[in-house]
This record gives C-alpha cells, structure tokens and sequence, in this order.
C-alpha cells in the first residue's frame, strides 16, 4: 500500500508518501511548511517535490489520505479539493482522517490527553483522547475558558494549547504542535489494514458560514 | 492540436461553479452548478456559502462536463482556471482543483483572468474575434469597457464603475422595489409592463467633462430609493412597472452610449457586450438599434454564455494555447484583485 497523505486544515501545509508492508510501514518522504496564508500555492509544488525525492509516481499510489479538518476553511479546502481532484484524475480511492486524530497519533501518548489547534477568533478546535487511538471527545470548537474544566491539567498537544496555556494547564512542549502528513498517512494504513473503513473526504466546519438575513428594507430618506 | 486545442475550464470566482470544455472554438460542454438559491435569503452573494458550495460541487461537476463531452481527461491538451479577479476562498477552490487535474494528468495549467474570459467566449458563438476588439462587461460584480488588441495578451481598460456595478444596481432597486435577489431577471420581467419614460432618472457621468467611458450607478440607486420612498410616505401607490423600466432605461442609456462612444472614438467597428447584465432583453435591444445606426456590428453571446460559466475559461485557455502562450506554475495564486492587464499569469522564468 502506497498512500498520499497531505492536510491544509491548519497553518501546516504537510504532504508525505507512506508505504505500508506486512511489517509495518515508513515515509518514504515528507514535506512540512507552516504559512496560514499560502496554502494553495505550496500544497501542489510540496506534492511535487515529495513524489520526486522519493522516486516515485503518482500512478504507483493505491491511496490518497486527506485531513478533514476542523480548521480555519479556506485552507481545509485546498487540501480537500486537492485530493479529491488527484483522485478523481487517476481513479485513486480518497481516504478521509480528522486532523485532531492524525495530530493525537503522532504524541505516541497511551494516557488521556487533549488536543487543540487554533480557530481564530479566540477559539481552539479540540478533543480528547484516552491514548494515541482513541478520541473519546470532540471534535468541537469552544473558547479556552469554556473548557478549562475539562482539559486542565491533562497533557495537552497543538499550537491550540500552546496558545492558551491558562486553560491547558498541562500543555507539554515535546509533544508536537502541528499535524504531519507522516502521521496522518501511518493512522490510516494502519486503520487499512486492519480492515477499518474510513470516511471520505468531507470537511469538518463545525460552524455555520457568517452570514445574516437582512432585517428589512432600509430607508434611503430620513423622515 | 495547435489550431483546435482540447482544453477543460474551470470557473469559480463567485456563486457558479462553472466547467466547460471546448475544441478550438466549439463548444463541448458546459456544465454549472449554481448556488444562487442559498444566497437569495441573505439579499446577496455570501462568500462562504459560495466556497463550501463550490467545494462539493467541484469534481462531480468536472466529471459531468468531461462525460457530457464525451471526452476522455487524458485526451485534453490544456486545463484552464479563473486566477482572478473574484471571490478570494471560491476561487481558490478551482484553482486547487484544476492544478491537481493537471498535475495528475500532465497537462500544462493556465490560470487566466476572468473578465478577458468573458470577451473571449463570443468565439464560441460568433467565431474569432476582430483585433481588436471593444468590449463591454456588465455584472453583479463588473462594470468596464475594455479595449483588447490581443485577448490573449493585451486587455486595455478604458474605463469602469468608480461605485456600483451595475448588476448591483438591479440588485439594489429591486430590493427598493420588494423583487426577490437575482433582481436583474426580475427588473427586466416587470419593465416590460410599465413605461420606460415614465420617469426621468439621472444619468450619471455623462456630463460634458466626466471621465468618458467610467460608470456611476449609486446615484442612480438613490434617486430611485428617494422618489419610491416620496411616494409611499406621501400614501401614494408605487407603480413598480414604471419605475423599473425607467431604472433600466437609464442604466442601459448611459451604458450604451459610453460604449458606442468609445468605438467612435478607438475607431474600432464592432462592439461586443459579455456579463450577466447582458442578459437584460432592453440593453441587448437598445445595443442592437443603436449599433446599427452608428454602423457598428454588435456581438453579444445568448445568455447563458453571458453569465459565469467554464467555457468561457475554456475558450480563453484554448486561446492561450493556440497562440502559444507560456503556462502557469503550480504555485499558481488565487488573486482576488487580479488587474484586466494581466491576461493570464505565466509562470516567472
Ligand atoms: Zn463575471
């Protein structure tokens, strides 16, 4: 089994080939850049470039894995439509994996932990693990403040709990802070092999698009 | 393949997620899927909307024109995208979109811009361009007179709105009449019932010492909102007909007459009329009687090639290939204010 995994769901852009045997599997190259603003410029050259350092096709590839996000939108889906469209064009089947999950994975952790990357306007995408496989809460987008309660003191990975140290008492800085395409390609060949189905590729917003009905016609005249 | 270029055209500047595919200058297919009924309860387009929309609809809608077409993806010789200008997020989705397409099937890539697109798909219904060619795009979104000696390399604004486009204007009036969102589909149906003369609304820039070939549209919303609200305060009964068909005797007006002007004055011999406003029954009219008297050869598209749609881009990017032009990289950028001079973005040596 030979995957693309690649996520944009947050400021990391990260494309890495995974191959996958009977016993175990490796990266055969991996591309990581963090730009929150340059998404759909660098996720195809990275593409690229990892297809090429490792010697490899893109018609050798039996999978296509893509983070579903949650994460700021605009970026989520340049890795979404990206995948789908790479697929589509090679007739590749394309995997979806939350990005929390694949992030999750990559801590190794076998204790509870949470995990949060950062929404913007004060806000941290988060969930909770009982260890590196199993999330047991989320994922949900929240203010730091709201949850505090329920993630203080608990080991805590992603720039999210970086961030918001207050309310993730027990973030630790050797745990990793930004998902890797490495990760998130291992999660699903060893999901795979196992005979787990996973999900497409459908972006997790978890908020309504802003958007108001307007209250009525407004007068251009002042009476 | 250098004379009649193979090319699928992706569009997704705004609410149409649009794909066209096109031989030289025929027509293969064009497939749409529109999001404009999730937008009509907010009074407009909402970008949001519009990128989640164009997120689901991208592949299966490249798939349906591919099929329609009855073309394999491998058989073509160019994808081609809006790179600008339009809605940051929606474009973004079709340039990823058609950067993967062609990077997994080989093909060269051409980011092109969106108004020129609209120009250039007139070769789809009335064969090549004159050179060059005077053009006028009216939109929701768009409002220029552009001359283009070379559509493939040199697009020259002459002028624009300096406020509302004037798609927006039908949108604005159409509110101040109760008329649902689109309001320009609207605004035409009712104008044929009422007296374009009713009402003598101004004229904006047509002053002896405006800008010539720029546009003014919100003063004309406003006099319009006024003259509404006198009468309903004053208890009168608004005859919506007439007002709607004075409105847009005045927009098409003024937006012929600059546009003839122009031709006049560039002492070019046709004129061609792209965007979804060219849609409009009394401009695509008042555009043809005036034409003909000022001897001017008129090309307007049917409407469904008015408004956003991927054959235009198609038809743009079949171009570029014909004439030989340098494709994009795929570091390609979606560019929400991409300048009409930039025809398409080639890739920096
Ligand atoms: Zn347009």
């Amino acid at each position: 089994m030979l995957l693309l995994a690649l996520d944009t769901a947050t400021p990391a852009v990260t494309v890495a080939l995974y191959e996958a045997g009977r016993d175990g599997g490796a990266a055969l190259a991996a591309s990581d850049e963090i730009d929150a603003r340059r998404h759909g410029e660098l996720l195809l050259p990275a593409v690229d470039r990892v297809l090429s350092e490792a010697g490899r096709g893109l018609g050798e590839v039996t999978g296509l894995v893509v983070g579903t996000g949650p994460g700021p939108y605009t970026g989520l889906r340049v890795g979404l439509v990206t995948a789908e469209a790479l697929g589509a064009a090679r007739s590749i089947p394309v995997h979806g994996v939350g990005t929390l999950d694949a992030l999750a994975y990559a801590t190794g952790l076998d204790e509870p932990f949470v995990v949060a990357t950062d929404a913007r306007r004060k806000e941290v995408y988060w969930a909770r693990y009982a260890d590196a496989r199993t999330r047991v809460a989320g994922p949900a987008v929240d203010r730091p403040a709201e949850i505090a309660g329920e993630v203080a003191g608990l080991p805590a990975a992603g720039a999210g709990a970086r961030l918001y140290p207050e309310a993730f008492t027990g973030v630790r800085d050797d745990l990793p802070a930004h998902v890797s395409a490495v990760a998130l390609g291992a999660l699903a060949a060893e999901r795979l092999s196992a005979g787990q189905p996973l999900p497409g590729a459908r972006p997790q917003y978890l908020r309504r698009p802003d958007a108001r009905v307007p209250t009525g016609y407004k007068a251009v005249t002042r009476t | 393949m250098a004379d009649e270029p193979l090319v699928l055209g992706i569009e997704t500047s705004c609410d149409e997620t649009g794909v066209g595919v096109v031989r030289g200058h025929t027509l293969l297919a064009d497939a749409v899927a529109s999001s404009v009924d999730d937008h009509a309860r907010f009074g407009g387009v909402v970008p949001e909307i519009a990128s989640r929309a164009h997120l689901e609809a991208m592949v299966p809608t490249i798939e349906r024109a591919l099929a329609h077409a009855g073309v394999a993806a491998t058989d073509l010789d160019a994808i081609a995208v809006t790179a600008g200008p339009g809605l940051a997020g929606a474009l973004l989705v079709g340039v990823s979109a058609a950067k993967a397409y062609a990077y997994a099937l080989g093909k060269p890539l051409y980011g092109v811009n969106h108004l020129a697109s609209h120009i250039c798909v007139d070769q789809l219904e009335h064969g090549p361009l004159p050179e060059p060619t005077m053009a006028l795009l009216v939109s929701g979104g768009h409002s220029s007179l552009l001359l283009a000696p070379d559509i493939t390399s040199d697009v020259r604004p002459l002028g624009a709105t300096i406020d509302d486009a004037a798609g927006e204007a039908f949108d604005k009036v159409a509110r101040v009449l109760g008329l649902g969102f689109p309001g320009g589909p609207a605004i035409d149906r009712l104008a044929r019932e009422g007296d374009a003369g009713a009402i003598r609304f101004p004229r904006g820039l047509t002053g002896p010492r405006d800008a010539p070939y720029d546009f003014s549209f919100s003063g004309l919303k406003t006099a319009v909102a006024r003259w509404v609200e006198t009468r309903r305060n004053a208890g009168d009964d608004v005859p919506v007909a007439d007002v709607a068909a004075s409105f847009q005797e005045a927009v098409t007006d003024v937006l012929t007459r600059k546009a003839i002007r122009a031709c006049r004055d560039e002492g070019v011999d046709h004129l061609m009329i792209g965007g979804g406003v060219a849609a409009n029954s009394r401009l695509r009219a008042m555009a043809e009687e005036r034409c003909a008297a000022a001897g001017l050869t008129l090309r307007v598209p049917r409407p469904g090639l008015c408004t956003d749609n991927g054959a235009m881009v198609a038809a743009l990017g079949a171009e570029m290939v014909a004439r030989g032009r340098a494709p994009s990289a795929l570091d390609l950028p979606a560019d929400s204010s991409l300048p009409v001079t930039r025809t398409h973005v080639a890739a920096a040596h």
